[in-house]
């Protein structure tokens, strides 16, 4: 294995055959490569973002971010696609889910794919992962404190996002849970009844909350960001993705 | 993910965008994660004409104090001046 790699903006088929930019970074050894679909937070398709993308690749993964936001316009900056898309609500879940197919399409039709697929996503990100995760097969799935899984959004709450809680029992695949217990969304309380639910259930979990770190604790570009938390988080991230998608 | 009720309101003037002047028509007020500023959260106001698309947006995220004190301004400066001088109901009529 070298530590090359390749890294830029490609093109994927996305939900009902939208086309997506996204952004993808693989090893340029001959593998072979699990792959590794990475969802962007609701402030959209970000340089933070594309840079773990490319450190999912520099660990030997191919991985891409699909722009949830294409639809916004070509052209158009994602600060702007972030915006125009908050305004619409959201992302729909059935949309989302067709994009991280295509996403993950995309990954497995590289040359030196394992077959195997891990998803991962932050914020509204991490919901989403464990919508995705129960809706496709995949190999692998960590959510990084995704709120409105378990519960509702409050009445006034601008984006459209149901309880994902009752599709639990349709779980495909391990999910690793990395949550702050100073967040309120998702709070500690929250986390736990969806650790119990899965376990009641028999899906193989795992969770970790950890101290002194609040929501988007892995955002190095923001206030938030809790150097011990997230460096934790990777460890668990890697061993977790190591164990799961591996050839 | 710990975003807030927004106010959208109908807005009438123009502002300056990263392609020039475009006629405002939309406004939004939220509470939100920030895009740039170096906060948690912000108020974060956007200046949108959707017809003209997603790039005709002029976004900023102040702080609560911030915000708070553009209001005081925008109403000590209103006040200063002649009652209706900077109404639409003027229109384009000579001053």
């Amino acid at each position: 294995m070298t530590d090359a790699m390749w890294a830029g903006t490609v093109a994927v088929t996305g939900h009902e055959g939208a086309d997506l930019e996204a952004y993808a970074a693989r090893p340029l050894d001959t593998g072979p490569h699990g792959g590794v679909v990475v969802i962007h937070h609701l402030p959209g398709y970000d340089e933070a973002t594309k840079e773990v993308v490319r450190r999912f690749a520099a660990h030997g993964y191919a991985a891409i971010c699909p722009n949830l936001y294409s639809r916004e316009g070509a052209g158009v900056s994602p600060d702007d696609q972030a915006a125009a898309a908050r305004a619409k609500g959201g992302v729909p879940d059935e949309q989302l889910v067709g994009d991280v197919a295509g996403a993950a399409a995309y990954l497995k039709g590289l040359e030196h794919a394992n077959g195997r697929i891990g998803v991962i996503g932050y914020c509204s990100g991490g919901r989403q992962t464990f919508l995705a995760a129960c809706s496709l097969r995949i190999d692998a799935a960590v959510d990084c404190y995704g709120a409105f899984v378990v519960t509702a959004p409050p009445a006034d709450f601008p984006l459209k996002a149901e309880p994902l809680i009752s599709r639990a029992a349709d779980l495909s695949c391990p999910l690793l849970g990395l949550f702050g217990a100073d967040d309120r969304f998702p709070s500690p309380d929250e986390v736990a009844v969806l650790d119990a639910e899965l376990t009641r259930l028999g899906k193989e979990h795992e969770f970790h909350v950890y101290p002194d770190a609040g929501h988007a604790f892995f955002s190095v570009d923001r206030p938030n960001y809790r150097p011990a938390a997230a460096v934790e988080g990777w460890k668990k991230i890697f061993g977790f993705f190591g164990r799961h998608l591996a050839a | 993910m710990c975003t807030y009720l927004t106010e959208k309101i109908r807005i009438d003037g123009a502002a300056k965008g990263a392609s020039g002047w475009f006629t405002v028509t939309d406004g939004m007020v939220y509470v939100d994660h920030p895009y740039h500023a170096c906060q948690e959260h912000t108020v974060n106001i956007d200046f949108t004409n959707p017809a003209e698309g997603p790039s005709a947006r002029v976004a900023i995220e102040l702080t609560e104090e911030a915000a708070l004190a553009l209001v005081d301004a925008i109403h000590k400066a209103l006040a200063a001046a002649p009652p209706g001088l900077a109404s639409a109901a003027r229109g384009s009529a000579p001053a």
